[in-house]
């Protein structure tokens, strides 16, 4: 398995820029995923990746063998793509071992690593049935089957689950992280759904407008987002502004106006921000974090809309001139009604500091 | 491995397929055969035309041209022709599209397959028929004449309006086939929308069905007059000589070169100028996007009056539609010289389909267009295909201007083609590999190459525009070459649309006639000059044989395609 490295990577389609400035570092055996919105630059930059696209400037290097202008056909990737791209005029089989037949490797060799293949995708007995006549899921699995197949250094793909319905798509990719994890292949996975990248990934690049926005693991991008963008696209978060009124040793209190101050662990900040006193600074506070009831950074707050979903209540409380949303999982007591007055805390280490917005 | 080592050997093969240049070195054939077949014996007409004897530069043909009256009617009957067929085609293909998809009357399913008849006649045997049929001799005006006892013929078509007989009957399909499409795609809910919000039949049609059939009807508008612009046939086959396509040829075969070559020019821009505004037409009009329609409510006919007359119109709709066929089927069976005054042949035999292929004479051009269709076909394959992979794949300068160019050829009436082909080569010229091809096997081959180019890249062009790029660059990812995922994955893909373009364009070279009657060496006769020369020397038996097995031969081509087109919808579902 390689690693991958991109080094200030930037890519323009004629004057447009598609991507700017990827450096990233993606371990051997990794599943390391793009996630942003849609023409964030995810696809342009795993095209790259994969040979398709040659970058305008930067470098590209597979375990420190520079690959940035190789073709694609020369760099033993296995690709799955969006909407799968299988051959429509051959078979399962013909499909899966395409790849091999590219290698020339033997017809008994070919047969049995196509089966292996088809047994580690659960589409056994499937080999004859033409591509038509499969389900999408199961036009998934032979799409990974085919990628997989070829043992690749590195295995992209992009938005696999997205062609799929809901159900499926839960099914397929607890299926394509089991086989990730079992062949611990290096893996580069493009989607714009925060769930699925928080669910599957080691590590999670999340981008906007063709700029890297984070690097982390799933936890480190969900509980210190490194700014705005971060913060509001993975998960929902309160966002309030404010100046720093104090700063101690490792604590921040903030005024965020109406005479509220909110104090946090200095600890909790993000690398690009500038704590000191009467500086601007962001404060992302989670939903779910938000208790009900007294305790530290106590606020009165008046109910502005109830939402019951089941697993949870959602509030909308109005503080001064904030609201905050405010996440309490059910436990069957009672449910306040909107106009009702309520106590809310803020535990100080659930507080995270960002830089002021813009 | 270290990367130093391999890198240098990269970044050149990197830099020459990352150039911005190298799509050109990938086109650069494609725009060779364009320059060498087409732009060339274009060019070879053109300067012609603005030559004096001396040779040097001169507009005294077009003053001559502009100045003759000769000239200046022919291109008023060729206009008023083209006009007058556009009209009535379009009165008839639109008038059929709405009958046979918006109303349910005894026979409608039979008439809606014989409607589509007329595509499956050749050019020629279409005109001959009609002359059988209506034509001073014909069937018709002698029976009116002996049951009537007269001592002339009551009618016959002839002249002007002739022409426009036999256009409107070989040319209305194509306001048909546009306008039922676009019939389908008519969301029924607008109207019954627009019915439940009281507007009248007349403001319906006004605000919602016309301007939902403009768009069809503007494309085959230019299409048909772009056609009979061209027509060669029926004039030829009425004796008119006032039109543009006859002037060219008249003008060869009287000596004069000079106004021959001017001639086609004139007609040449003509053409041009209407395939780009088709072209153009077209691209403005692509973001609509044509719904696969809601199922076709059809209405059905009550009222007994208006079924027997649905009835009778549906009858004569197709007995009008069968008796162009009939009747050279008929004649095909006649023995020559057996009709004379008779409304129809006296004596039959089938002598003339055993000659066909054992009387060495008479099998000689059906071999001879075998043989050179099949090397056009050849050569569209190969061009055709590689110019549509590199219109669909490549982005590059002067793209538009390729995509018009490689449809000049359709455009150009065939009178042209062979005119510029006889301007072209009838010196050596190294684009002939420093022969001379006029009077040679290779010029007809040559000229339905040209013709048929356009028919095989548009064919190619869809299917590749269907595929799915993303499957191409997955066999790269795989590890394929080029070349390999070329072979293996796009061609099996694409093969059915080659496949289409390549059997129309075949049957086209083998029922070519107006390009063919010009240049064609009397060992390599085609069958279409074949059939005139046997109607010119009354084996009019001969003659219809020949036509019957071009027609057959369309109809195998027409169902074949059809049922390519049928798996490939299929296949493409998922
Ligand atoms: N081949 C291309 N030519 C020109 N622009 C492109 C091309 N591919 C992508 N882009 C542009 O680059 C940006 C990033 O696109 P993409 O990488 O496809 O986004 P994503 O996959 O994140 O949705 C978009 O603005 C898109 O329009
Ligand atoms: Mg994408």
């Amino acid at each position: 398995m390689k690693s991958v490295r991109l080094e200030q990577i930037t890519k323009m389609f004629g004057k447009s820029r598609a991507v700017e400035d990827i450096n990233i570092d993606i371990k051997s055996g990794e599943f390391f995923t793009f996630l942003g919105p849609s023409g964030c630059g995810k696809t342009t930059t795993l095209r790259m990746i994969a040979g398709f696209y040659f970058p305008t400037s930067g470098k590209i290097a597979f375990d420190n063998e520079d690959i940035t202008t190789v073709k694609p056909n020369k760099r033993n990737i296995g690709m799955v793509f969006q909407n799968y791209a299988l051959f429509p005029h051959m078979t399962v089989f013909e499909n899966i071992a395409f790849g091999l037949q590219v290698r020339k490797l033997s017809k008994s060799v070919i047969r049995e690593k196509v089966e292996k293949a088809q047994e580690f995708v659960r589409l056994v007995g499937y080999g004859d049935r033409k591509i038509t006549e499969l389900s999408g899921g199961q036009q998934q699995r032979v799409a990974l089957a085919r990628a997989l197949v070829i043992e690749p250094d590195i295995l992209l793909l992009d938005e696999p689950l997205s062609n799929l319905d809901a159900k499926l798509r839960e099914e397929t990719r607890v299926e394509i992280k089991r086989l990730q994890v079992e062949l611990g292949i290096t893996t580069v996975y493009v989607t714009h759904d925060q769930h699925e990248a928080m669910a599957m990934s080691d590590r999670i690049m999340v981008m906007s407008e063709g700029e890297v926005q984070q690097i982390g693991t799933p936890q480190e991008i969900y509980n210190k987002p490194d700014n705005h963008f971060v913060a509001s696209f993975i998960g929902e978060s309160n966002i309030l502004e404010g100046t720093i009124k104090e700063v101690s040793d490792n604590h921040v209190t903030v005024d965020v106006g109406d005479g509220i101050l909110l104090k946090g662990i200095r600890e909790n900040s993000s690398p690009h921000v500038d704590i000191a006193e009467d500086k601007k600074v962001s404060l992302s506070i989670r939903p779910e974090i938000i208790e009900v009831g007294k305790g530290s950074n106590s606020i009165q707050g008046k109910i502005q809309l109830t939402e019951f979903s089941g697993v949870s209540i959602n509030y909308l409380v109005k503080i001064g001139n904030h609201e905050l949303n405010v996440m309490i999982i059910n436990s069957g007591s009672n449910i306040l009604e909107r106009g009702d007055s309520i106590t809310l805390s803020i535990p100080e280490n659930s507080i995270y500091f960002m830089s002021e917005k813009g | 491995m270290t990367s130093e080592a391999i890198a240098p050997k990269k970044s050149i093969w990197a830099k020459i397929t990352q150039s911005k240049y190298f799509v050109y070195v990938l086109i650069s054939p494609l725009v060779l055969v364009l320059l060498a077949y087409v732009i060339y014996p274009m060019y070879k007409t053109f300067s012609q035309s603005v030559m004096d004897q001396e040779g040097a530069l001169s507009f005294s043909n077009y003053i001559n041209f502009f100045t003759t009256e000769a000239n200046l009617e022919s291109l008023r009957n060729s206009v008023f022709i083209s006009v007058v067929s556009v009209i009535t085609c379009a009165i008839v293909g639109v008038a059929m599209a709405f009958l046979l998809n918006r109303y349910e009357f005894p026979g409608r399913k039979f008439l809606s397959v014989l409607v589509l008849v007329p595509m499956a006649l050749p050019p020629l045997i279409g005109a001959i028929s009609f002359y059988f049929l209506y034509g001073e001799t014909g069937i018709f005006p002698r029976f009116f004449q002996q049951i009537f006892n007269l001592e002339e013929v009551p009618f016959s078509l002839e002249g002007i309006w002739g022409i426009i007989m036999v256009h409107t009957f070989t040319m209305y399909t194509y306001f048909y086939l546009s306008a039922s499409a676009a019939i389908k795609g008519l969301d029924l809910s607008l109207e019954e929308a627009a019915t439940s919000l009281g507007s009248g039949r007349l403001r319906i049609w006004t605000k919602i069905i016309l301007p939902m059939l403009t768009p069809a009807m503007v494309a085959s508008s230019l299409l048909v007059f772009m056609i009979s612009m061209a027509s060669y046939t029926a004039p030829l086959m009425f004796g008119v000589q006032r039109t543009m396509t006859m002037q060219i040829t008249l003008s060869r075969t009287n000596g004069n070169l000079d106004m021959s070559a001017t001639q086609s020019t004139v007609l040449s821009i003509v053409s041009i100028a209407f395939l780009i505004l088709m072209t153009w037409y077209q691209n403005r009009r692509n973001y609509q996007n044509q719904s696969k329609g809601t199922g076709v409510h059809r209405t059905e006919v009550r009222s007994p009056i208006v079924r027997y007359l649905a009835v009778l119109l549906s009858i004569i709709g197709v007995v009008v539609l069968m008796l162009p066929i009939m009747v050279i089927a008929l004649i095909s069976f006649a023995v020559d010289g057996s009709w004379t005054t008779q409304i129809i042949p006296a004596a039959y035999t089938i002598q003339h389909y055993v000659e066909l292929f054992t009387d060495p004479d008479t099998w000689g051009p059906i071999w001879n267009s075998i043989q050179m269709s099949t090397v056009a076909v050849i050569g569209n394959i190969i061009f055709g295909v590689a110019a549509a992979y590199a219109m669909v794949r490549f982005n590059f300068k002067g793209k538009a201007f390729m995509d018009i160019l490689i449809m000049v050829p359709w455009a150009l009436p065939g009178t042209v083609v062979a005119v510029n082909m006889i301007s072209a080569f009838s010196e050596p010229s190294a684009f002939a590999f420093n022969q001379v091809l006029v009077g040679t096997f290779w010029i007809l081959p040559l000229a339905y190459f040209v013709r048929q180019l356009p028919l095989v890249f548009r064919n190619s062009q869809a299917s590749l525009i269907q595929m799915d790029q993303s499957v191409e660059e997955a066999a790269q990812s795989l590890g394929a070459t080029w070349w390999h995922s070329f072979r293996r994955v796009v061609l099996p893909i694409i093969m059915p649309g080659i496949l289409a373009g390549t059997l129309l364009a075949f049957v086209q070279g083998l029922t070519e006639f107006v390009a063919s009657i010009l240049i064609y060496t009397p060992s390599t006769m085609p069958l279409s000059v074949g059939i005139w020369n046997k109607m010119y020397s009354f084996e009019f038996g001969t003659a219809c044989a020949y036509g019957v097995l071009q027609t057959i031969l369309i109809v195998i081509v027409l169902l074949v395609n059809e049922k390519i087109k049928g798996d490939n919808d299929t296949g493409a579902a998922f």
